[in-house]
């Protein structure tokens, strides 16, 4: 096991390398740079930039050197601690990616708990009561789920939000708290925000992990070693939860690593419809700038999360799969 | 009949059960009219064909028939030694008795031995979860009893084995597991629903033996479904053949492998390739019934020597004077 972990914590090395290279080129891919893209801004407004400050800026970012080096300027800088300065927020990147990477990972963390918590006891139902009115009734909400985009859903629930109950839902915090430093009011006003992108980051999911447990279980649920424990005397109720739903949910187990990027990226869209200070609308921007150093670093992140998060299944699944264990 | 002559003897009596399975085309009829008794301490074989009821009676017993299959009706009378007697085919689904009968009175051990224990539990936590359902025992005390029914069927080195997982196991050595999980809580009746077929030869014989040998220790009933006939010949003392949801014929082992009376009976036997003489083709049973009907349900009669058969009454006057 040790030796597993031991592999598995190397093999990231170069896959993250190796994102980290694809990252780097597609970022530089169009023309251009955060300076011509912020002289064309300056220009628009009528400031006049002489070309000896635009010289200085891009040595300052290393930006007049070849390629190659600013890949390993950059990838360097960035082991070290040192993601760069965005140009376009005027700040360092760090403090740009520690402010709203824990907002993102709170949002998509509790989507992925919403997400179990609803899906898990509906999809048992859903299998257990196969062609009730009730797995029916779950099956229809589960498709609308599954067909609704999470930004819709977000402007739906806005809307609704907006227009019946007068309240804004957009953002993490009431506007008082907005600006203020952590106290235990300020969690407590997140707390009261952050369900309403939960459930919509996390609705599609729920849908999905429904239906797919419904059709893992429905297979399990007449497998022998079932039979064996049902005519051993296990009580119903035990019965279907300790043996096949045991077994029917050791693939989501395994799929976790790999829903995160697909919350994540659903939770940039709702974030630039809730407008909620996380990754997403961040990433956008810096995107559209070129903003090499704050977009580069926060897609490393995205993906070293993710990578992590892939990890993490994985060990998971050894623990509750002996099967897997002792491979 | 000679129903209450015997059924002192007997721990189970089914009578005229009747199962039907919902499918898209239709009623189909898995069990029609099947009965008979299951004397105290002996071991009885349902002896047929794939398809011919053998499991869905023993499904029956246990209760452990699912949608689209129901009984439709019919009874089971179980006559345990130490509580009252009572009726398994009108037990309400949320009746104790239910969750009792099943591996504390009745236990089963089935074909699949690969299949028929969870991956993910170890060995001795599935056999003592058998014991922690009848009966309230600490979980270290149903380990203890666990890990001594695993010595009993043959299975050595217990301190490791006991904590190792199913797939870390042979067939041999699961359908041992098996076993003692079905007799861990000393059933009175134990159900083997084809519990060789699975196997290989040498470890077919092995599980044989160590049925006939728990049974003679443990005095057990046992229910033993099989569609071997060198089985049935090894270790029953009853026989029931079964074909098309029918019993067409009962008897004892002596008087149904050696002298069958049922034309079916017969051409089952027939087709044994071991017992057919040589150098000419194996007969099939198709060959041996012929044109005799065996498709009608005729009632059952009991003959001068005790054993059941259905037939129309002209040859059952013909079997009565041979």
């Amino acid at each position: 096991m040790r030796s597993y972990l031991a592999s598995r914590l190397l093999g990231m090395i170069p896959t993250l390398a190796i994102i980290s290279v694809i990252v780097f080129t597609v970022i530089q891919l169009p023309e251009g740079d955060i300076v011509s893209s912020m002289l064309d801004r300056l220009q628009a407004q009528g400031v006049d930039v002489t070309q000896e400050y635009v010289e200085n800026l891009r040595s300052q970012y290393n930006l007049d050197k070849p390629m190659v080096l600013q890949y390993f300027y950059w990838a360097g800088n960035f082991l070290t601690g040192d993601m760069g300065y965005s140009i376009l927020f005027n700040r360092p990147v760090n403090e740009l990616v520690w402010e709203r990477l824990g907002y993102t990972l709170s949002i998509t963390i509790s989507a992925l708990l919403f997400t179990w918590i609803v899906a898990l006891p509906i999809g048992i139902y859903s299998a257990v009561r196969q062609y009730t009115i009730g797995d029916y009734l779950m099956t229809t909400l589960a498709l609308v789920g599954l067909a609704t985009p999470p930004f819709l859903l977000a402007l739906i629930f806005m809307h609704i939000g907006f227009t019946w109950f007068g309240i804004s839902t957009g953002g993490l915090f009431s506007p008082e708290f907005e600006d203020a430093p952590w106290s235990i009011a300020k969690f407590g006003d997140m707390l009261v925000h952050i369900w309403l992108p939960m459930v919509i980051v996390g609705a599609s999911g729920a849908a999905f992990t429904m239906r797919i447990l419904r059709a893992n279980l429905l297979d399990e649920l007449n497998k022998p070693y079932v039979v064996t424990a049902r005519a051993k005397g296990v009580s119903p109720a035990k019965l279907v939860i300790k043996y096949p739903v045991r077994i029917a949910i050791n693939p989501f187990i395994s799929n976790i690593g790999l829903m995160l990027p697909a919350l994540i990226s659903g939770e940039a869209l709702v974030g630039m419809v809730m407008g909620l200070p996380t990754i997403g609308p961040l990433l956008l921007q810096s995107l559209l700038n070129q903003d090499m150093f704050l977009a580069g670093s926060l897609l490393m992140w995205l993906a070293a999360l993710v990578v992590i998060g892939i990890l993490i299944s994985d060990l998971m699944l050894a623990w509750v799969d002996p099967r897997i264990r002792f491979e | 009949m000679t129903d209450d002559a015997q059924s002192d003897d007997n721990v189970l009596e089914i009578r005229d059960l009747a199962v039907d399975f919902k499918t898209d085309t239709g009623l189909t009829h898995a069990l029609v009219n099947v009965g008979f008794d299951v004397p105290r301490g002996k071991v009885t074989a349902i002896v047929g064909e794939s398809g011919s009821g053998k499991s869905v009676t023993a499904n029956c017993i246990m209760r452990l028939v699912q949608p689209p299959g129901r009984i439709v009706a019919g009874t089971i009378n179980f006559m345990p030694t130490d509580m009252a007697p009572f009726e398994i085919v009108s037990l309400r689904k949320k009746d104790p008795r239910l969750q009792e009968l099943r591996g504390g009175h009745i236990s089963m051990v089935f074909q699949e031995p690969m299949t028929a224990l969870s991956p993910v539990y170890t060995v001795g936590n599935q056999v003592a979860e058998a014991i922690l359902c009848h009966r309230k025992v600490t979980r270290k005390e149903a380990m203890r009893e666990a890990a001594e029914m695993l010595e009993r069927v043959g299975i050595g080195e217990m301190e490791r084995r006991i904590q190792m997982y199913p797939f870390e196991f042979s067939g041999g050595m699961r359908q041992r597991v098996v076993i003692a999980m079905a007799l861990v809580c000393h059933p009175e009746i134990l159900i083997c629903d084809e519990p060789t077929t699975a196997l290989d030869v040498t470890i077919q014989a092995e599980i044989l033996t160590l049925i006939k040998d728990l049974q003679r220790d443990l005095k057990n009933s046992v229910l033993f479904i099989t569609h071997d006939l060198g089985v049935v010949a090894q270790i029953a003392d009853q026989v029931v053949v079964m074909y098309q949801g029918r019993v067409l014929e009962i008897g004892t082992v002596r008087q149904v492998l050696k002298e069958p009376v049922h034309p079916y009976t017969r051409g089952l036997l027939a087709a044994i390739p071991g017992l057919a003489p040589k150098g000419e083709p194996l007969a099939t049973i198709a060959s041996v019934v012929g044109d005799t009907d065996i498709t009608t349900p005729y009632p059952m009669t009991t003959l001068g020597d005790g054993r059941q058969v259905s037939l129309p009454p002209d040859k059952v006057a013909l079997a009565a004077a041979e």
